[in-house]
């Protein structure tokens, strides 16, 4: 089964990260990120540009109305995701534990709905 | 221009302030797009004007200024891309781009430079930007104000101006915005944008929102000089239609207030001093935009402002085609405030009665409760059908609301106004 994991960060902590700190953080992206490709369980991932580049879009009544800025101003920041292959849940979340942002952001796991 | 021949350096340097304020912001749009970055075009010409300083003394003015001043920001820039790019292979890539592109098209070809302005300002007022940052973005790259002057006309801190236009350029950059006039699809919608844009910045002028000035002209100014650019570009029904309306508008504005600053409603206006000329455009324009048989919410506003701008007096204004044309606008673009002033139209037709019942429906369902106009129209419709305390508190009201230091006045100076109370003391 697939899993989405949504990874929720302050994005402000990394303008504040020292370059020793901000390389070992890659590392360790890079180093699950391989792991996880070893293990057969990376579907894709990917980081996304900051917030401030987010633009919305709603269609109401016909009319396209777009705005600058995320769907919701939220205390944390979506930032990237994994998409990840998992037996079940316990499984996925045991995974999703192991992304760097765990320690310091959330993340939020939903499982991939598939129509049939 | 000048003749070239026969300057100094003080000839040169009057030849050079006039080749940038009539060439400096064709020179950046163009630069905006041979370059694909707003702030290395800024950069390139600055680059562009420093060489001229240094070159055109010496070599004489060239007889192509503004190529000239595109090709020498061009290469200023590739020049930069370049030293920055021993530290970094993305502007080594960058600088090897742009150079290739220069070489093969060595000079823009003249007939896109106008393009190059509508492009800019299609990008300025993209909608996945903040409208703030549209606004301050579109005075700064189209119109070329400085960050201070756009802080002193919207009264808020430089600060606050630059970071908005930053944040508005990281974006463009980052989530790439595309520098390009939008497809014949898309256009309704994003001109509606850039209209939008253009109408907040002549509103700004032309009704100062707060502050002691009633009018900050050079806003109007702005906004009517893009208004030009858009109308010669991009000769749309609603563009003729908001360019009039403007026009109109700005006719009256030396008789707006008196030379103390105080407002004077369009009834006393002195109509002998109303530009003529600019009321004469306005009348083309609609006219022209109306032959279209497209006609939007600014060709009906620019309809009415002319039967107001051609009225020889207050009283022979046709007040019947007025309200007329605000039904119409409010069918095709329904809002309160149009409401509002439909009901000041049929009110001069039919009675302060008539115009009061209409407030009275708007406020009661809640709409305008916070906007002064409402109030102070209530009171007005008050003061004519003689309800002194009714209109009292609505002046009052209207009051509470006001922001600009000559609404102030104008309101206070209309409470003293009203007849005394009935039940004076007996005596």
């Amino acid at each position: 089964m697939k899993y989405l994991c949504l990874i929720y960060e302050t994005e402000s902590i990394y303008a504040t990260m020292s370059e020793q700190d901000l390389g070992t953080m890659m590392a360790e992206y890079n180093a699950f990120t391989q792991d996880i490709k070893t293990g057969g369980q990376y579907v894709a991932g990917e980081a996304l540009k900051p917030v401030q580049t987010a633009t919305t879009i709603r269609i109401r009544n016909g009319k396209l109305s777009v705005t600058d800025g995320p769907f919701a101003e939220t205390k944390e920041q979506l930032g990237g995701f994994y998409m990840i292959e998992a037996p079940d849940l316990t499984d996925a979340l045991r995974i999703a534990g192991r992304i760097p942002a765990a320690k310091t952001g959330s993340i939020e796991v939903r499982p991939i709905q598939v129509f049939n | 221009m000048p003749d070239p021949a026969q300057e100094g350096a003080e000839g040169i340097q009057g030849t050079l302030d006039f080749v940038y304020r009539s060439e400096s912001r064709r020179v950046l749009a163009t630069l905006v797009r041979l370059l694909g970055d707003i702030d290395l075009a800024e950069e390139g010409l600055h680059d562009a004007f420093a060489a001229a300083l240094e070159r055109w003394p010496r070599d004489g003015v060239p007889a192509n200024p503004r190529a000239w001043l595109v090709s020498a920001g061009r290469f200023g820039a590739i020049d930069k891309i370049r030293r920055r790019a021993r530290f970094d292979a993305l502007s080594a890539e960058l600088a090897d781009r742009i150079e290739a592109e220069a070489s093969e098209e060595p000079d823009a070809p003249p007939e896109g430079l106008e393009d190059d302005r509508l492009r800019l300002v299609f990008t300025c007022c993209h909608p996945a930007l903040q409208p703030d940052a549209q606004v301050a973005l579109t005075l700064r790259e189209v119109c070329g104000l400085t960050t201070e002057e756009i802080a002193a006309a919207f009264l808020v801190s430089p600060t606050t101006v630059a970071q908005r236009i930053v944040r508005a350029k990281a974006k463009i950059r980052q989530a790439r915005i595309p520098y390009q006039v939008p497809s014949l699809r898309e256009l309704p919608d994003r001109l509606d944008n850039v209209l939008h844009v253009v109408y907040l910045v002549f509103n700004e002028g032309y009704l100062a929102a707060q502050g002691d000035l009633l009018t900050r002209s050079d806003l109007s100014a702005e906004a009517i000089r893009l208004g030009n650019l858009l109308s010669d570009l991009l000769p749309e029904p609603e563009v003729l239609g908001l360019l009039a309306l403007m026009l109109f508008q700005e006719s009256r504005r030396g008789t707006r207030t008196t030379p103390e600053g105080d407002l004077v409603l369009l009834a006393d206006q002195d109509r002998k001093l109303w530009d003529r000329e600019m009321i004469r455009r306005g009348r083309e324009l609609v006219d022209r935009a109306f032959a279209s048989r497209r006609i939007g919410s600014y060709t009906l506003q620019a309809a009415i402002a002319a039967l107001h701008a051609e009225a020889p007096t207050h009283e022979a204004t046709n007040w019947a085609e007025i309200a007329g044309l605000y039904e119409i606008l409010r069918r095709a673009d329904p809002s309160p405030v149009v409401e509002l002033n439909r009901a000041v139209a049929l009110s001069m037709r039919d009675g302060p009665l008539v115009g009061l019942d209409l407030v009275d429906a708007i406020l009661e369902r809640g709409d305008l409760l916070d906007y002064q106009l409402a109030h102070s129209t209530r009171a007005d419709f008050c003061r004519r059908l003689g309800r002194r305390e009714e209109a009292e508190a609505s002046y009052l009201r209207a009051l509470d609301l006001v922001r600009s230091g000559p609404q102030r006045r104008f309101l206070e100076r209309r409470l003293l106004e009203l007849d005394p109370p009935d039940h004076r003391p007996a005596t």
